[in-house]
């Protein structure tokens, strides 16, 4: 396994950026997220979660799709070009990097997204793994492994130094271009950390919640339950768990007049809104109970159903720290009696 | 694998309105070609298609017209929103966006063959059962007996009036039964709601029905048919959740499993039981 040491770090990021975009969590306006690396950059290593999920590099929150021209009855479509920016999504966790699997289905199932895909083609994924997980990790109850992320390349940072290993054909061919900044080495540490991140795990609050019963034929019964009165009674319907969240992916498409013609956008939008679902003559869902429902019931009952049982949720604990009533995807699966703890 | 920007279906193809026909104070019918003036895509009845005027937005509408009256599509739209108020301002030679076709069609060449057909639609409800209709028209030989139940607010809100007196209700083997909710001076037809009007007429429940109108009219509807003996099983109708893209990726009208936009809009009636009551 390659190894670098982490003061020398920048000589790494130098030499992928030299060949690629560059893109790993930064602070910027006191929030983590993922931002492009340029000579003078922070990598905030410790961080676990940016604010925003990785989902972002690939389902960016608002992208243009066609611009239109307008003239008497005449209107023109220009289609402008896919993204082509080819890039590096460094020091992404194991929960982000199962998230894209989750996205790839939905976008990438036919007809596919174009402009999804163009990222995904464009994108190298190195992951990092979690060496400090948090209280509100719970992505073991997903069959995630934090210590062991996939991606095109995984790395380890332990014992002062980056550990480096390439997973893909991908992965492999862009190790031999920088390959020059690692140097060959002891890596017992890794195997250390893997064995402390597993046992941490074990210890957190949440990673004893059971999916028992949620996979399978049971939208009306789990759809019927009581529990979802109680449990959306708070909700201020705010959106925020969706926009946090790396696996929701509805979204908006809207026009907006440029001054020098139609921009047609589309962008993250959120099934807890009252307004998702609201057409001329009303909306099917006007209570929150039922958008509250609809999101939960969509990420463990309605997505497994069409996905070969795979959740729609990655155990991250976003919304687990960002919900400002403190209510999680969490709590409903305990709401439910999925709880072994 | 590669991506590629022309096989991105979110964006439309230029189409050119042709004509404009008002059926009601509040329904027009477009007449739409592509650019060229040839045809936009391939289409069976029951399939819709996402219809923009750049600025104002796109939304999706039942093609209203059967592949079998020629290479255009026709839409029956309602005025009731923001998109269908502009949408009816426009004139001949308007040019607009389309892209399509989605969902899945009525079982027309499968399901429906040699079957007895059962059409009642209420209001603006007509348009989808249209495209079936002619459809099976040109398709004579292929089905049994046709009866058409068909009702409106007043006189003056049946869509395609001219088409159905002068055309279906002259044509040997189908029989139209037309119904309004109030008397209206010079109408001597059936007074009556849909629901009300059907259970008098009686049919036998040897049809297969297919239903489309407001939600209220569908669930009285359905009710009577199966009084009348009918099984879920041979009732078909179509859901409208909001939509904006159309290949089940945006995720508005998922309902259940189900995406309305590519696994309907057409559903049996059996089907819809299985999905949470949220249409």
């Amino acid at each position: 396994m390659y190894q670098i040491s982490i003061d020398n770090l920048n000589t790494l990021f130098e030499k992928i950026a030299a060949v690629r975009s560059l893109y790993m969590p930064v602070k910027k306006n006191d929030q983590v997220n993922f931002h492009k690396w340029e000579e003078g950059t922070e990598y905030c290593k410790d961080e676990l979660k940016t604010v925003k999920s990785a989902k972002d590099l690939f389902f960016p929150q608002s992208e243009n799709i066609v611009a239109f021209k307008k003239e008497g009855k005449k209107i023109s479509v220009e289609t402008g070009e896919l993204p082509s920016e080819k890039f590096v999504l460094f020091g992404v966790r194991a929960c982000d990097e199962k998230s894209f699997e989750i996205l790839d289905k939905v976008f990438l199932s036919e007809p596919a997204d174009q402009f999804y895909k163009a990222r995904r083609l464009n994108g190298l994924v190195v992951t990092t793994a979690c060496g400090a997980p948090e209280e509100s990790c719970f992505c073991t109850v997903f069959g995630i492994n934090p210590a062991e992320p996939k991606g095109d390349v995984t790395t380890w940072i332990a014992d002062g130094k980056l550990f480096w290993q390439a997973n893909s054909e991908e992965g492999k061919a862009f190790t031999e271009e920088i390959k020059d900044v690692f140097v060959d080495g002891d890596d017992s540490a890794v195997e250390a950390q893997k064995k402390q991140i597993a046992e941490i795990m074990e210890k957190l609050p949440l990673t004893g919640l059971s999916l028992e019963g949620w996979n399978g034929d049971v939208t009306m019964e789990k759809f019927n339950q009581p529990q979802w009165a109680e449990l959306s009674e708070a909700c201020l319907g705010c959106g925020t768990c969706t926009f946090v969240c790396p696996t929701c992916q509805c979204y908006d498409v809207r026009d907006y007049d440029t001054g020098h013609g139609i921009q047609r956008f589309r962008c993250w939008d959120s099934c807890m809104y009252s307004d998702f679902t609201m057409m001329a003559h009303g909306t099917n869902r006007p209570t929150q109970l039922q958008r509250f429902r609809q999101r939960f019931m969509h990420k463990l009952v309605y997505f497994p159903a069409n996905n070969d049982g795979e959740y729609s949720c990655v155990g991250c604990g976003r919304c687990v720290s960002k919900c400002p009533i403190s209510m999680n995807i969490a709590k409903v699966i305990k709401a439910f009696g999925g709880d072994k703890k | 694998m590669s991506a590629n920007i022309q096989e991105e279906k979110l964006i439309p193809i230029q189409a050119v309105i042709t004509e404009v026909r008002e059926d009601t104070p509040d329904v027009k019918t477009f007449t739409v070609v592509a650019k060229d003036g040839g045809k936009m895509f391939d289409h069976m009845p029951g399939q819709c298609a996402m219809v923009t005027m750049p600025g104002v937005g796109e939304a999706m509408f039942s093609i209203t017209s059967s592949p079998t009256q020629g290479d255009f599509k026709q839409f029956s739209i309602k005025r009731c929103g923001l998109l269908t108020e502009c949408l009816h301002q426009l004139e001949p030679g308007q040019e607009i966006g389309v892209r399509g076709p989605y969902g899945n069609p009525f079982p027309v060449d499968t399901e429906f063959k040699g079957k007895n057909l059962l059409f009642i639609a209420g209001g603006i409800g007509l348009a989808p059962l249209h495209s079936v209709i002619n459809y099976v028209r040109a398709h004579r030989e292929d089905y049994g007996t046709i009866d058409i139940l068909y009702g409106s607010r007043s006189a003056d809100d049946l869509v395609d009036y001219d088409e159905i007196v002068n055309e279906w209700q002259k044509e040997d083997g189908i029989n139209v039964y037309l119904t309004i909710d109030r008397p209206q001076e010079g109408w001597d037809g059936n007074v009556g709601f849909v629901p009300t009007y059907l259970k008098e007429l009686a049919f036998s429940a040897d049809k297969t029905a297919i239903i489309c109108g407001p939600p209220i009219m569908i669930k009285f509807v359905l009710a009577a048919l199966i009084e009348m003996g009918f099984d879920k099983t041979q009732v078909y109708t179509t859901l409208e959740l909001k939509m904006k893209c159309g290949i089940g990726k945006c995720g508005r009208c998922n309902i259940g499993t189900k995406y309305v936009c590519k696994d309907g809009p057409v559903f049996r009636c059996d089907q819809i039981d299985e999905l949470p009551n949220e249409y």
